[in-house]
């Protein structure tokens, strides 16, 4: 069960208007931003997104507008004890050269004024946290590789156990593996944590793999689109954000969908036994026209397609045909069943978590679901 | 490549760690001992007594580490200031003067301040000295803070820390090297200039070379420069070992 420790965030009216320039950076802003969820805002280069999220730990202060984290009115808080409750990290981890690792994640519980021994062993259960072993405690950041300078820099912003943790491009300058890795760990780090994380980037597709909620932002930093990942790529509010989103919009959709989530088709296909007779199931395939079957083994686990002219010469079922390639689980992608669906040439065989036969799924389940999405977003638009 | 090259520099630099006050010693050592085996009128043995040796000696240092407590005090906290948004235009101004004092000649600067307090002894001779060797230690401080990573004076101030504590804790240590560069030319200068100091009466190893020169007593006047220079070499090592040991660890 996820605990939720994370506070909502609310931008309301919030603008930044540098002197001497005509247009403001960021231009009447307002958001809410759901407790104990991903939100990233996303957009191109100068867009005003890191503008907007420093304005919530105030590194950037606002020209006017309000900001309340958890209810709280954050622009009349004390700058310095408020970003001690909101944990922060950047693109190149931002790690202090000087100090070890260890003092690096102890300096917030430091300003907060930790004794020594619960800082020492904040500083371990976080290093353990981020995948990291004791021994990079004393260890100074030179001698790290960029991946793991990055998980000391999100151990230093949880450090203090903060309700708000702000992420500007953190995976911006690792290489692209590791930056999967990363992603995937900052996912388990939040279904165990429940933050209000805000996470700037510049690439939509981490955009899609990591947020609850993406804000499109345009020039200015104009909200053009905020909602589920899901209905952006089913129906992107205007042009612009078609664009944004890219080529390939319906195959990054099936990247959100688990199998799941749509209906298995549970007896399209003849299965048998294969102790089962080879004249019997002739008859059944011949009773339903059906060209191929599945054979399962023992246990019921599917192991061989069998068409039907295979069984002319055959004697028994536990050798015919040719073996099942690639199978999907409940939990696998739609664009893992779209993979298997085409390695396949013809139904992905889905299975339940023992491996148990549970039934197949075909291109036309993968269409229809694409479909209706289409259709579901383009009514709440209407 | 590089690597070979650093490990090749660094062993430059140990070789010169350990050869330097080698050296010192025994240029030191050898004249003392040519001067002393040297066949001396009144006015040298008055001169080269080994008390009065080692009372100019001490003076000069006095002299040195004065200035130098003083390059320090004024230097480090001008230079802080002067990367302060409040204070940075002040930047080109302060750094300013301290050029016009470093450029202009240090005898001169000396003879002016006497002219113009009248005053005699070790602060008529410190004041002007360390107008005259501020500008490392200033220049320094200042390159040092400016060449701190924003990102990383940004990511103290985004984790909590006041502006004072990034100060103290990140921009300072990172600077320190620099610092430390700054301070050791600074003391080589300092040492130098401090032979100075005999014209406004404030002692010194000036005193020895003064009088070798006035009364044509060359191994008086010998004795009393390389005395100095073998003190300026010494505060030089001084400072080559503390930057080697008080540098932020991180980063060696």
């Amino acid at each position: 069960m996820t605990e939720h420790t994370g506070v909502e965030i609310r931008l309301d009216h919030v603008t930044k208007r540098y002197p001497g320039q005509e247009a403001p950076a960021v231009d009447d802003v307002s958001m809410t931003l759901p407790a104990g969820r991903i939100t990233v805002f996303v957009g191109p280069s100068g867009c005003g997104k890191t503008t907007t999220m420093k304005m919530i730990n105030r590194l950037i202060e606002p020209t006017s507008g309000t900001i309340t984290m958890g209810g709280e009115d954050v622009l009349s808080m004390d700058p310095d004890k408020l970003r001690r409750r909101i944990g922060y990290a950047i693109q190149q981890a931002g790690l202090f050269p000087h100090l070890t690792v260890a003092q690096n994640i102890g300096v917030v519980p430091g300003l907060l004024g930790w004794d020594k021994s619960r800082v020492a062993d904040r500083v371990r259960e976080m290093l353990d946290l981020v995948g990291l072993d004791d021994d990079f405690a004393g260890r100074f950041p030179r001698s790290l590789s960029g991946g793991q300078q990055q998980r000391v820099g999100v151990a230093r912003a949880l450090a203090a156990d903060p309700p708000v943790l702000l992420m500007d491009e953190p995976f911006g300058a690792v290489d692209p593996i590791t930056r999967g890795n990363l992603q995937d760990e900052l996912l388990n780090l939040q279904s165990e944590l429940g933050k209000t994380i805000v996470f700037v980037t510049h690439d939509f597709d981490e955009a899609v793999k990591l947020g609850d909620r993406i804000a499109v932002l345009g020039p200015r930093s104009r909200v053009l689109q905020y909602d589920t990942p899901e209905a952006i790529l089913a129906n992107p509010a205007d042009d612009t954000v078609a664009g944004f989103v890219g080529a390939g919009a319906s195959l990054k959709q099936l990247t959100l969908l688990r199998v799941r989530d749509v209906e298995v088709d549970r007896d399209s296909a003849v299965t048998a036994s294969a102790v089962d007779s080879v004249a019997d199931l002739r008859t059944r395939m011949t009773g339903r026209g059906a060209q191929w079957a599945l054979v399962l083994d023992r246990r019921n686990r599917p192991s061989r397609w069998v068409h039907a002219r295979d069984l002319a010469a055959a004697t028994s079922l536990a050798a015919v045909g040719k073996p099942v390639g690639d199978s999907v689980s409940l939990k696998s992608t739609l664009q893992d069943a779209l993979e298997a669906i085409l390695t396949e040439g013809g139904n992905a065989v889905v299975t339940g978590s023992r491996g148990e036969y549970l039934g197949t799924i075909g291109l036309e389940t993968v269409t229809a679901v694409i479909a209706r999405l289409r259709d579901e977003h383009a009514e709440v638009e209407s | 490549m590089t690597a070979a090259v650093r490990a090749k520099a660094s062993r430059a630099d140990r070789l010169r760690l350990v050869g330097q006050p080698v050296a010192v010693l025994l240029l030191v050592g050898g004249v003392l001992l040519w001067a002393a085996t040297r066949d001396l009128d009144s006015i040298e043995k008055v001169n080269l007594a080994p008390p009065k040796i080692v009372r100019d000696t001490w003076d000069h240092l006095v002299i040195s580490v004065v200035v130098t407590a003083l390059v320090v005090v004024v230097a480090v906290p001008l230079g802080i200031a002067v990367t302060r948004r409040w204070a940075r235009w002040a930047a080109p101004i302060v750094l300013g003067v301290a050029t016009v004092g470093q450029a202009a000649p240090s005898v001169g600067v000396l003879v002016l301040f006497f002219l113009w307090t009248e005053w005699e002894g070790l602060w008529a001779a410190v004041l002007p000295i360390a107008l005259y060797s501020l500008l490392p230690v200033l220049r320094n401080t200042v390159v040092g803070i400016r060449g701190v990573d924003p990102a990383l004076v940004e990511a103290g101030r985004g984790i909590g820390m006041s502006a004072g504590a990034v100060l103290r804790r990140i921009e300072l240590p990172l600077a320190v090297p620099l610092i430390l560069a700054g301070l050791r030319t600074s003391l080589v200068l300092a040492v130098g200039t401090a032979t100075l100091a005999a014209f406004v009466n404030g002692g010194g190893l000036g005193l020895l070379i003064d009088t070798g020169y006035k009364l044509n007593r060359s191994t008086v006047l010998i004795t009393g420069a390389v005395l100095a220079v073998g003190l300026a070499l010494l505060v030089d090592w001084l400072g080559a070992l503390a930057e080697r040991s008080l540098g932020p660890k991180g980063l060696r």
